[in-house]
């Protein structure tokens, strides 16, 4: 045999030697061990082992590296190194607006730059800024009061002109009671919030207001938006919402609908016998703006419910800026006597702010008393819109937008184009029109805004304009517009 | 502030068994039909959990609230004496009481008729009528908005200044036009409700620090800068800290020069909102910047309203020429909202004429010191009775902690039986154990009718027992020799 198979067989057999005794050693002690009828030898002891040992390794942690918190040294760095922006973006050319400075009181006529002109573009359709009455009531007011309510409603700022404001808009609309707010933009924004929260569905116009806007977006609701005016495509919203209940069953939750009646941004009315038909099959309720409408629509001017011959019961929640027909400041919510004494407590705008100054709260029941008493305010005001909308449609170039019973008259451009062409063009119409004697204004849109509907002029049509007048405006216009247009294309 | 034990028990004791009685009232109201119930497949228009306060805590002390006046917010007040039939609503009568007015925001006492402000308001209303119905953008712009706008702008020390028609809607839309989604907001922990709706309606994050505590400001802003945006980490836009120059409900005076210096070192902006403290503090009443010998150029945006020290309403926003174009490009509140009525405005201007001495007298310096003068008497008298007072010195605000909440309505109860108008407020104006009754200080209270509401005040407090610090009580021998001294002199 080789010296190397002798080699191996050596090891072989040594291998062999060693593992017998070792087997022998562990066998030994427990040679004869018999426990639970399992005998006890060696092998188990090995198996044991290794399960502890896998066991052991298995309970270990997984490397993970040190957590370590940054140094104040590092926290500095990070800090000289931040730069913040600009507070505010460079100021460019279409940012220096520069609106006209009125010199004497915003009614029919007013004065700028020592001129006198022909005044559309206040909200004031009844023609009420500066009336007699409206002049007597204020001045009794400022010289028993004061000018300003110096505290909120909950702090003696409560005065009694607001309470009787309060009880006379509630009969004036025939409810049972009214809320004063002291600012039309904090209205409708307070008024959201108070009856929507987190979990509950709003389905909003698109086109509504800012105000409508930031409540909404305060209130951390749903919100889903139909298309602008556009009952089929609220009622496609109402049925999706339907479908989605059916598939899954949900905690039942507060729903409305958000309208305008007549809209800042377009002028357009709202079909409120429609709404109200689709709020009664689908189970929501719907709160109606009507900043516009109140002192203008219906027989009485008591707004759109009136003019649509529905109950007022049906409408959930009123609001409306008292900056418009009723020639004062401030805004109302109405409803039935829950949705008002629920704000009592709710709404920030009137729990947390100071109360409407006496003399505005004087000035507004003044104008629902002389809405009251003279009918023929709207009669002369409906005869003027539709006097002037149909001089207006002579014009070429341009479009007239809103409902045929509006007093806000919007004039889109024929061709148009985005929002911010179309503004430079109808800026420079109105500035040509201020220099032949009439003032009017472009719609201007914040950049918070998120509505999306087209620029145009605003017209505001008073019932305190007379027919001559319109038909000036409206001639001057056509030459104006003419000569505009054409020197853009 | 540590509570005594002796307080804070009985107090926890007694919200738990309002709350207890409160939901065994809910319980035998709904077992006997008492609820009112929405209409079949609607939700409650108010969630059960939200109105319980309202219904169950509030509604037992309603009558300390919106208690209403028949006379102008001045020194004097008649308060509308009110009854209820059916322990849920207030009903007015005719009868008044005529008591001395601690509640009302009055600093400078132009609340009511002045000698120099009324005659200039009357005229301006015959010129430019209540209100001009249509926004600063419109033909809402008028002579005097311009003039106010240049006066407070130099009154404030600024290069420029903008003019909004209601405070509430200066913070809440300017904050949104100056810092948006990716900006941080840091507000003090008791900042008002006004820019609390600001900062969540411009989409920023909110992060919030100990009330007046720069070093917790500190650790803020470093973490915040260090850590970036939540989850993307990416560094912050831009970083406002809003603080308020006078606290409200505390009376305290903001630790400005320590917040400068922070918000200088970080490169943070710094709002300051100084709705109490303009026209109050400072040796001209310029502010919280002339009473700290801070430069007005730290401070980026600088905010105020018109209703607490000159008897108006609005607010305004101070700061660099190119913010305020900015703003007026932006902000909601100027391009949308109405106008500020013209004899607001008047009202005003005529404040601050009389207070910077250009009226030709030194009522406006007289004023300023009165107001101090009454503030730190009053509350030294209060100190001195062993109230415990809040507050810092030459701050026309002083609450009188009540904490036990049976005192709220008590306090404010025997006060008026006793012809004194106070404030009390509890949860949720105030933290829920933190009741306290507010007084606020006018430059029109004499000498005797804040000795008479001192003695009044002694008395109730003695009723309630509100004197957590008495003075200490002389020993026999102690008293001997004090009456020694006394005869001697």
């Amino acid at each position: 045999m080789s010296i190397i198979r002798m080699n191996q067989m050596l090891v072989k057999r040594t291998m062999s030697l060693w593992f017998d005794t070792l087997v022998s050693l562990l066998d030994a002690p427990l040679a004869d061990a018999v426990i639970f009828g399992v005998h006890i030898d060696g092998h188990l002891f090995l198996e044991t082992l290794l399960v502890v040992v896998i066991a052991f390794l298995l309970l270990q942690k997984s490397y993970q590296p040190e957590k370590r918190p940054l140094t104040e040294q590092e926290i500095d760095q990070l800090c000289d190194e931040w730069t913040p922006e600009p507070l505010h973006p460079p100021i460019t050319k279409e940012m220096e607006l520069s609106p006209p400075v009125l010199e004497s009181a915003a009614g029919p006529h007013t004065v700028v730059n020592g001129k006198d002109v022909i005044n559309l573009s206040s909200a004031n359709y009844l023609g009420l800024i500066g009336h007699p009455k409206i002049k007597e009531a204020c001045n009794a007011a400022l010289e028993k009061y004061g000018v300003g309510a110096c505290g909120p409603r909950g702090f003696y700022g409560t005065i009694d002109v607001h309470m009787d404001l309060e009880a006379k808009i509630a009969q004036f609309m025939g409810t049972p009671d009214s809320i004063l707010y002291s600012y039309g933009l904090a209205t409708v924004s307070s008024v959201i919030p108070a009856f929507c929260k987190r979990g509950d569905l709003i389905l909003a116009d698109e086109g509504v207001n800012w105000g409508i806007q930031n409540g909404l977006f305060l209130s951390r609701s749903t919100v889903r938006y139909f298309k602008h005016n556009d009952m089929a495509s609220l009622e496609a919203l109402l049925e999706d919402v339907r479908q989605e209940d059916r598939r899954k069953k949900k905690v039942l939750n507060r729903r409305f609908i958000v309208v305008e009646a007549i809209y800042q941004n377009s002028g357009e009315m709202v079909p409120l016998d429609t709404v109200v038909r689709l709020k009664e099959k689908y189970l929501f309720r719907v709160l109606v703006d009507e900043s516009n409408s109140i002192g203008v629509l219906g027989k009485t001017g008591r707004g759109l419910s009136e003019h649509f011959n529905i109950p007022v019961e049906k409408i959930d929640i009123i609001t409306s800026a008292m900056g418009h027909s009723l020639a004062s400041v401030g805004g109302f919510c109405t409803g039935s006597a829950k949705v008002v004494d629920h704000q009592r407590l709710s709404g920030a705008g009137y729990c947390f702010s100071a109360a409407l100054p006496p003399f505005l709260a004087s000035a507004s029941i003044t104008a629902l008393e002389l809405l009251e008493d003279n009918p023929v305010l709207l009669t002369r005001l409906r005869r003027n819109i539709s006097f002037f909308r149909s001089k207006l449609a002579t014009i070429p170039g341009v479009v007239v937008g809103g409902h045929a019973l509006s007093p806000l008259i919007f004039l889109h451009l024929q061709r148009s184009g985005s929002f911010a062409e179309d503004s430079v063009i109808l800026q420079q119409i109105v500035d040509k029109m201020l220099e032949e004697g009439v003032l009017l204004s472009a719609s201007k849109r914040s950049l918070l805004d998120k509505c999306k509907l087209g620029a145009g002029i605003r017209i505001m049509v008073t019932a305190s304009h007379t027919e001559a007048e319109l038909l000036s405006v409206s001639s001057s216009l056509g030459n104006v517009i003419q000569s505009v247009v054409a020197a853009q294309s | 502030m540590k509570i005594p034990y002796y307080v804070i028990l009985p107090s926890y004791f007694a919200y738990a068994l309002g709350f207890i009685f409160g939901h065994l009232r809910d319980f035998v109201s709904f077992f006997r039909n008492h609820v009112d119930k929405p209409p079949k497949g609607y939700a409650p228009l108010c969630r059960d959990f939200e109105d319980f306060y309202t219904r169950r805590m509030y509604r037992r002390i309603q009558d300390c609230f919106n208690r209403p006046i028949a006379s102008a917010p001045n020194t004097w007040i008649d308060v509308i004496e009110r009854v209820s039939h059916d322990n849920v609503t207030l009903v007015r009568t005719k009868n008044t009481r005529r008591c001395i007015n601690l509640g009302s925001y009055n600093y400078l006492g132009f609340a009511a008729q002045d000698e120099y402000c009324t005659p200039r308001v009357i005229e301006c209303l015959e010129k430019f009528g209540a209100s001009a119905c249509a926004s600063r953008v419109e033909c809402g712009t008028s002579i005097l908005h311009e003039e106010l706008e240049r006066v407070i702008a130099k009154f404030v020390g600024k290069p420029a200044a903008m003019v909004y028609g209601m405070g509430y809607a200066t913070n809440s839309t300017t904050l949104p036009a100056l810092i948006g989604k990716g900006g941080l907001i840091i507000s003090d922990m008791l900042n008002h409700s006004s820019i609390v709706a600001g900062a969540r309606s411009s989409g920023a994050k909110v992060a919030v620090f100990q009330h007046n505590s720069p070093s917790h400001l500190e650790q803020v802003l470093r973490k915040s800068i260090a850590e970036g945006q939540p989850r993307t980490h990416r560094p912050w836009k831009k970083i406002v800290v809003v603080v308020e120059g006078i606290y409200s409900m505390e009376g305290e005076i903001c630790r400005l020069r320590e917040i400068v210096a922070l918000t200088k070192r970080y490169k943070a902006y710094l709002y300051l909102d100084e709705a109490h403290s303009i026209g109050v503090i400072g040796k001209t009443g310029r502010g919280l910047c002339e009473l700290q010998g801070i430069d007005t150029e730290d401070v980026s945006v600088m905010m105020g309203t018109f209703t607490k020290s000159f008897g108006s309403c609005g607010g305004y926003i101070a700061g660099s020429e190119d913010l305020v174009k900015y703003l007026r490009y932006v902000s909601p509140g100027h391009l949308y909202a109405t106008a500020m009525s013209p004899p607001a405005v008047q009202q005003v201007l005529s404040a601050l004429k009389v207070l910077m001495g250009e009226d030709g007298t030194d009522r406006g310096m007289k004023k300023l010191a009165a107001v101090r003068e009454n503030s730190n008497f009053f509350r030294e008298e209060l100190q001195k009775m062993g109230c415990e007072v809040l507050g810092d010195e030459d701050s026309p605000i002083m609450p009188i902690m009540l904490y036990i909440p049976a005192t709220i309505p008590a306090f404010s109860r025997e006060c008026l039986a006793r012809n004194v108008a106070v404030v009390s407020v509890g949860f949720p104006a105030t933290p829920v154990f933190l009741g306290r009754a507010r007084i606020c200080i006018s430059a029109a209270h004499t000498r005797e009718d804040l000795n008479q509401a001192l003695k009044v005040i002694g008395e109730v407090c003695d009723i309630c027992q509100l004197k957590y610090y008495p003075p200490p009580q002389l020993s026999w021998k102690e008293k001997a020799r004090l009456k020694e001294k006394e005869k001697n002199l």
